[in-house]
């Protein structure tokens, strides 16, 4: 609308440029903006989180003190948090190449659901070498996972049923399914020992030799999965720069029209990337339960514990790329594992919950203003060329 | 298999399951009537859920406060209002995705909200019933529609209030235009952004509303989970209706129904799996989407973003 207002652009073409080149800053300090926005609205999120719970009533200083104490500070609680960084990675990865697809996958919740149930199921009743049911428990996991996104990529092709919302839907199914089970013998449910004497509603315990081995490093221990977690990402990023494939999902998000063109089949790949997505999150789920970190090794009710929220999340503020999701949820973890230290302070630990969606609104803000600069940008070119 | 019919032909016969049936569906009606707003100018507002939730905690803390249900339900049109003001803002002014706004917001409100409700534990009571003499006398759907909690009436006139907004304002034709093609009505001078931002502030302000008379008029006191879920099947509701609004009070009624089902079942002395039962009304959605949504067409630009110069 406001163009029409604006003079008519120079006849001069070179007086064109350098107005062109005065407006279009060196690359440098267009980082160093990006960053600066970046670390600006972090800071508001933790100031904004800091007047909650001042005006509650409680201490701000006291409650990052303990946040910071119980992700890094306190002895063995950065092996707490490297062990809760593992699910909440490999679920941001599987996010990331459904998005890259263009496909929405916000069910995680559900499918790491799934994913550890199943796993259950296997490593309690599977006989075997330990390290071979370990390894089947992880890929009747990832199974398990795949499954369950794939009901939503099947309705989604089949009958166009937005995935938005069978996904979220099956979330709801996933836990009461999962709780069904835990109340059946023949599935979940632990055998009645004279040792208990209410019969809680959780799975038998993975016997010692099922379990995932543990590293342990000057008092802070975490499972061996966070090395293949590294690997996995590695090879994500492989796969997004430098194949074919990775590219032809790109297509198909950014322009499916083009990638159809292209022989790029939106069905075929668009399932690929949902049931990869799915089976990560089974996978997370998985390793969650032969890891330790989560449940001790036994699936109970609620046993996913807002890990398939979170690593969805993790994904989106890291916008898809493997390295920032390895970061990223290496300091959402944090926030998780300090805020078990938050009980010494006074303050109730649904706080770590608000700082971290508070955290993540603040992060979708810089690259949405960088993005519109651009577009400013970009449209103020193509006038003065025109 | 005989066992199962017997039980459905208990509940169809009680009046206890249209009561509770109307006051399901009524709090998926208030969230749906604004989702349907909200979608038809291109929005797929996932904050439903937070802003159901912002609601009913605002609702019992305005109750806590003025022991009133009135200013209950005014904080909680607030809150509403206010949780629609970040997801509009966010999603339609700073173009950022919507469903990440969306999800971080139904985090943050559940946080807040438990956070608030631990540390205030706010004290509220249901709204007294209001019996509507004659009209209620009618059998077994009589009291469903008429013997209610008062601020279930709230979602009686809204219905048609915001079918006449849709379709009958020159800015419905707006909404409705910016959904379906937002190229075309931003070329013939309607700003875009700005009807997406107003249509996500109605449907704060019904949602909220429905989350204030989800504790106040149904419910009585706050908990976590009060809106468990609820907030996505309003949603699902407003695709199976095809996007109108005759189509979407009946799915309402219906996932309400379900809902109901699952609550009069024990009463009746079925005796069923509960954990089953609450899958029950997710899994009926689903299936009923599957079935009915093929048929429908979703509003052209939904849950795209408008940026000028982009298509």
């Amino acid at each position: 609308m406001n163009e029409q207002a604006r003079p008519l652009p120079a006849e001069d073409s070179a007086a064109a440029v350098s107005a062109a080149s005065e407006r279009a800053p060196s690359r440098l300090s267009e980082a160093g903006v990006a960053a600066a926005m970046y670390l600006g609205c972090i800071v508001i999120a933790l100031i904004v989180s800091a007047i909650i719970v001042w005006v509650t009533g409680g201490s701000p200083q006291d409650v990052f003190s303990a946040l910071l104490d119980g992700s890094l500070r306190a002895p063995g609680r950065w092996g707490e948090t490297i062990g809760i960084a593992i699910p909440l990675v490999v679920v941001a990865l599987g996010t990331a190449i459904n998005g890259r697809a263009g496909v929405v996958n916000i069910g995680q919740e559900g499918q790491v659901m799934m994913g550890a149930a199943f796993a259950a199921y296997v490593g309690v009743n599977l006989a075997g070498p330990g390290p071979l049911v370990i390894v089947c428990l992880l890929i009747v996991g990832a199974l398990a996972g795949a499954m369950w996104a794939g009901i939503a990529s099947w309705l989604l092709y089949w009958r166009r049923v937005p995935e938005v919302l069978t996904t979220l839907l099956l979330i709801t199914v996933a836990s009461q399914a999962t709780g069904y089970a835990l109340k059946v013998d023949w599935l979940l449910l632990a055998p009645f020992r004279e040792d208990r004497s209410v019969r809680n509603q959780v799975s038998d315990q993975l016997s010692t030799g099922v379990r995932l081995p543990r590293i342990d490093i000057w008092g802070n221990d975490f499972p061996i999965s966070s090395i293949a977690v590294v690997l996995m990402a590695v090879i994500v990023f492989v796969l997004f720069r430098r194949s074919v494939w990775g590219f032809r999902l790109r297509m198909l998000g950014r322009n499916p029209r083009t990638a159809q063109r292209a022989g790029v089949s939106t069905v075929t790949y668009g399932t690929t990337a949902m049931l990869i997505s799915g089976a990560c999150a089974g996978v997370a789920g998985a390793m969650m339960l032969s890891g330790g970190d989560f449940g001790n090794y036994r699936f109970t009710p609620g046993f996913a514990n807002n890990i398939g929220w979170e690593g969805l999340l993790v994904a989106l503020v890291a916008r898809s790329h493997p390295v920032g999701i390895v970061v990223v949820a290496f300091s959402f973890a944090g926030l998780r594992a300090g805020s078990g230290f938050l009980a010494a302070t006074g303050v109730e630990r649904e706080i770590s919950q608000v700082v971290l969606a508070l955290l993540v609104l603040a992060l979708l803000v810089p690259p949405a203003i960088l993005f519109i600069r651009e577009r400013r940008r970009a449209l103020s070119a193509t006038r003065d060329r025109t | 298999m005989g066992g199962f019919f017997e039980a459905i032909g208990d509940v169809i016969t009680n009046e206890v399951t249209y009561s509770g049936a109307m006051r399901f569906a009524a709090l998926l009606a208030f969230a749906a009537i604004g989702e349907t707003i909200a979608e038809k100018a291109g929005t797929l507002n996932i904050s439903l859920e937070g802003m159901l939730l912002g609601g009913a905690f605002a609702g019992a803390l305005g109750m806590h406060l003025t022991e009133s249900v009135t200013v209950g339900l005014a904080f909680a049109t607030v809150v509403g209002v206010v949780v629609a003001s970040v997801q509009a803002n966010m999603s339609h002014r700073l173009t950022a995705n919507q469903f990440v706004v969306g999800l971080a917001l139904n985090t943050l409100v559940l946080g807040i909200a438990s956070f608030l409700n631990t540390s205030i534990q706010p004290v509220s009571r249901a709204a007294h019933r209001f019996e509507i003499p004659g009209v209620s006398e009618i059998p077994l759907v009589g009291d469903a529609f008429f013997n209610q909690p008062w601020p279930l009436y709230l979602v009686y006139p809204m219905v048609p209030a915001a079918w006449w907004l849709l379709y009958r304002t020159r800015w419905g034709l707006e909404v409705r235009s910016v959904g379906e093609n937002p190229q075309a009505a931003d070329v013939s001078g309607i700003d875009v952004n700005k009807r997406r931002r107003q249509s996500i502030y109605i449907a704060g302000f019904t949602s909220g509303l429905g989350g204030g008379y989800l504790v106040l008029g149904q419910i009585g006191r706050f908990e976590d989970a009060i809106v468990g879920g609820q907030g996505f099947i309003a949603i699902a509701a407003v695709i199976f209706g095809g996007w109108t609004m005759r189509g979407v009070i009946g799915g309402c009624v219906l996932f309400g129904t379900v809902n109901s089902f699952r609550l009069t079942l024990p009463t009746v002395g079925h005796e069923l799996n509960s954990e089953l039962l609450s899958a029950a009304p997710f899994v009926v959605t689903i299936v009923t989407v599957t079935f009915f949504a093929y048929r429908t067409r979703e509003p052209r630009a939904l849950a795209q973003p408008f940026v000028r110069g982009l298509t």
